[in-house]
């Protein structure tokens, strides 16, 4: 039902539109209000003129059990410059009055939107101009919390799969996912070691063969040659921990934005774009 | 809506009403399953409940004794008025090996571990008992063993620091967020999600993502069937009141559990009030001062602001400051099974103190708030009345903190 019902929608026209080019999509993760709202909101907009197919935005959480340091920082930068879920939804609403098309997909921990109030928040999030949504510790065993709500007010709902979901468990992952498919290619937290082409090549092949939706991978994707070589068998790539790093880089030392912030992840972002406008000749030579 | 029992729980996809659960990250799921499955397997065979509770025995010291705290109640009466003043029993976890009941969960979660095959051990640890007792059975078992640790608490706790390391884990810090015990937790986590095939995550209390509010629980319900029966020789009758301190709950959901179909026994959980419930962020008392929300895999309540950002919390027991409680115990609050109230570190401290001089025994900070609201129920009792308190811990490892917050010098 809801898989069709957003099958219109911005990611799977997105997704559609670069395999017309013969190229991955290039996924970038930022967290939202980092490393403060005025900042973040001219790296949201930068993004898609840099080259992001697809915003992943970061809604920040105390307690990121998923994520490596880089990612942890981001988020406890976001809130200490007075980040709010509210102030999120706000920060898409304002984006998309310059962007119709470049899909959002919310990425974070449950415990926010469960004070929000799961319905309340679907509501927000799609009259905000957001199109998906990744909830980390929300397998699918907790489903009737969010998922079905989402994918009921016309989100999609983003699983990720991972090395560990083998082909037992993987259609019960897929089941409710929409959008796309995440696939975290290596046990452990965002920002950790790169992982192997091979493997990555023979996970994609795998999911591919119970699912029709694009599959995107991330987790330890940081440079334009890991985008390329990654982008030869998925459908996108996943970019966070680096990008959020160009962020940390950037800051003065009383941890404020400078001129540098917005131009370091551009750059960043430019250069993992060639990455997957490279990827398919790469794979073609 | 009273159920029928309240000791039925959880349901097979791991909730007590509403709360519990499994909100963890896809990687850990299929680990999670296994976990679960193992357990179940190891529930229903007799040799795995002989080898622990030949282990219990010879390893633990278990039986833990019932001690009549004769000199506590006769200065409790002194104060009480006429025919009141309750005769309070001491469950004595604190003289278990290791010196304290965590050493129950480890002994119970190290077999399942190696039924399960996994070959190196992790756990959290915030006053460094659990910590100690994951080594310990790490080392008796000869498996590799990590511990997390907040940076606050190794500063506050360094005589236990010492103690793992001596038994051969390897302690690791942890100075993300305040640094302490839900900050080791996360990381914890962290680890787990990066070594998932060989790996086993002892959780030390009845948290965390189901199974193992329940499977923590179980293995600490030896408190209480051994009390029940204790009381049984000692008095021939039910106690008339339970109290137990709660961090993440393990302690007392050991000594209630048993009893939560015996309504004519009272049963009091007592939080950590730190500098007061009236102070933002001053205490631990999820319960008292939070409302539901999810982390570490459950719903429950939990410390937290408008946002849902988790808050630290504060106690002058570095085990007690953990800003959410296990699943059931949320649940029980919501049924009014059990009543959960709060001790203040003052409170804690002068008990502490209270119990040393009168019965020669140094309760840990963690029991020591038990032991506040006993001071203050057993007064309001009959003298034929009776009160178990769970002695969960020795105070050793709290000397330290203990003089400095009494301006003495060690």
């Amino acid at each position: 039902m809801s898989a069709e019902m957003s099958s219109g929608g911005r990611i799977a026209r997105r997704f559609a539109a670069v395999a017309q080019e013969l190229r991955p999509a290039l996924v970038t993760f930022v967290t939202a209000g980092d490393p403060d709202l005025e900042t973040s909101a001219r790296i949201l907009a930068a993004l898609p003129k840099a080259g992001a197919d697809i915003i992943e935005l970061g809604m920040p959480f105390s307690d990121p059990m998923a994520d490596g340091p880089a990612i942890q920082a981001a988020g406890l930068r976001a809130l200490n410059a007075g980040q709010t879920l509210k102030k999120t939804l706000a920060l898409v609403r304002d984006f998309r009055e310059t962007d119709a098309d470049t899909p959002i997909v919310l990425m974070g921990y449950f415990n926010p939107v469960y004070q929000y109030g799961p319905e309340k928040f679907v509501a927000d999030a799609c009259a905000a101009g957001v199109d998906g949504l990744i909830v980390v510790d929300l397998p699918p065993e907790e489903d009737d919390e969010l998922c079905i709500p989402a994918l009921k007010g016309g989100l999609n709902f983003i699983r990720l799969a991972t090395p560990t979901t083998d082909d037992r468990r993987l259609p019960a992952v897929l089941q409710n996912t929409s959008g796309f498919v995440y696939y975290v290619s290596i046990n452990g937290i965002t920002g950790s070691s790169a992982p192997k082409t091979s493997e990555v090549a023979a996970a994609v092949e795998r999911i591919k063969a119970h699912t029709d939706l694009p599959v995107a991978v991330g987790f330890g994707v940081r440079t334009r040659e890991q985008a390329a070589a990654i982008g030869r068998t998925a459908d996108g790539v996943v970019v966070g921990s680096a990008i959020v790093q160009a962020v940390a880089g950037s800051l003065d030392e009383q941890g404020h934005a400078t001129d540098g912030t917005v131009a370091a992840v551009e750059a960043l972002v430019q250069e993992l774009a060639e990455g997957v406008r490279f990827a398919r000749q790469m794979a073609a030579e | 809506m009273k159920p029928n029992s309240y000791r039925t729980g959880p349901d097979e996809r791991g909730h007590f009403g509403i709360f519990g659960g499994r909100f963890v990250a896809e990687t850990l799921m299929p680990n999670i399953l296994e976990l679960e499955e193992a357990y179940e397997s190891a529930k229903a065979d007799p040799e795995f409940k002989a080898e622990l509770a030949h282990l219990a025995k010879h390893y633990s010291g278990r039986p833990s004794p019932l001690y009549y705290a004769e000199r506590l109640t006769e200065h409790l009466r002194e104060e009480a008025g006429a025919g009141r003043g309750a005769k309070v029993y001491f469950k004595r976890e604190e003289l278990n090996h290791t010196g304290s009941h965590k050493i129950n969960n480890c002994l119970g979660q190290i077999l399942l571990a190696r039924r399960m095959g996994k070959t190196r051990i992790i756990a959290e640890t915030g006053a460094g008992q659990h910590g100690v007792a994951s080594a310990t059975v790490a080392a008796r078992f000869g498996l590799p063993c990590t511990i997390y640790m907040g940076k606050t608490d190794t500063e506050r706790q360094k005589p236990n620091v010492f103690r793992m390391r001596l038994l051969g884990a390897e302690v690791k810090p942890v100075t993300a967020g305040a640094g302490t015990l839900k900050d080791a937790m996360n990381e914890a986590l962290r680890d787990w999600v990066t070594n998932v095939e060989d790996t086993y995550y002892i959780i030390g209390t009845a948290a965390g993502p189901h199974p193992y509010p329940e499977l923590v629980r179980d293995f600490q319900a030896v408190i209480g069937n051994e009390t029940k029966d204790q009381l049984q020789e000692l008095e021939g009758r039910l106690p008339d009141a339970l109290v137990a301190c709660l961090g993440g709950g393990s302690n007392a959901i050991g000594l209630f559990h048993p009893f939560l179909d015996d309504p004519a026994v009272q049963i009091y959980g007592v939080e950590a009030g730190g500098h007061g419930l009236e102070v933002e962020n001053g205490h631990a008392a999820s319960l008292n001062g939070g409302w539901p929300g999810v982390l570490h895999g459950n719903r429950t309540y939990l410390l937290q602001n408008e946002d849902g950002q988790i808050l630290e919390g504060h106690s002058i027991s570095a085990g007690l400051d953990y800003p959410g409680i296990g699943p059931e115990h949320a649940w029980l609050k919501e049924t009014g099974r059990v009543t959960y109230v709060s001790a203040t570190d003052r409170e804690a401290l002068d008990a502490f103190q209270l119990c040393t001089r009168l019965e020669g025994i140094i309760p840990a900070l963690e029991p020591a708030h038990a032991l506040a609201h006993v001071l203050k129920l057993a007064p309001q009792m009959d003298r034929d009345q009776i009160i178990v308190m769970n002695m969960s811990g020795r105070g050793d490892k709290d000397i330290f903190a203990v003089a400095e917050h009494l301006d003495m010098e060690i």
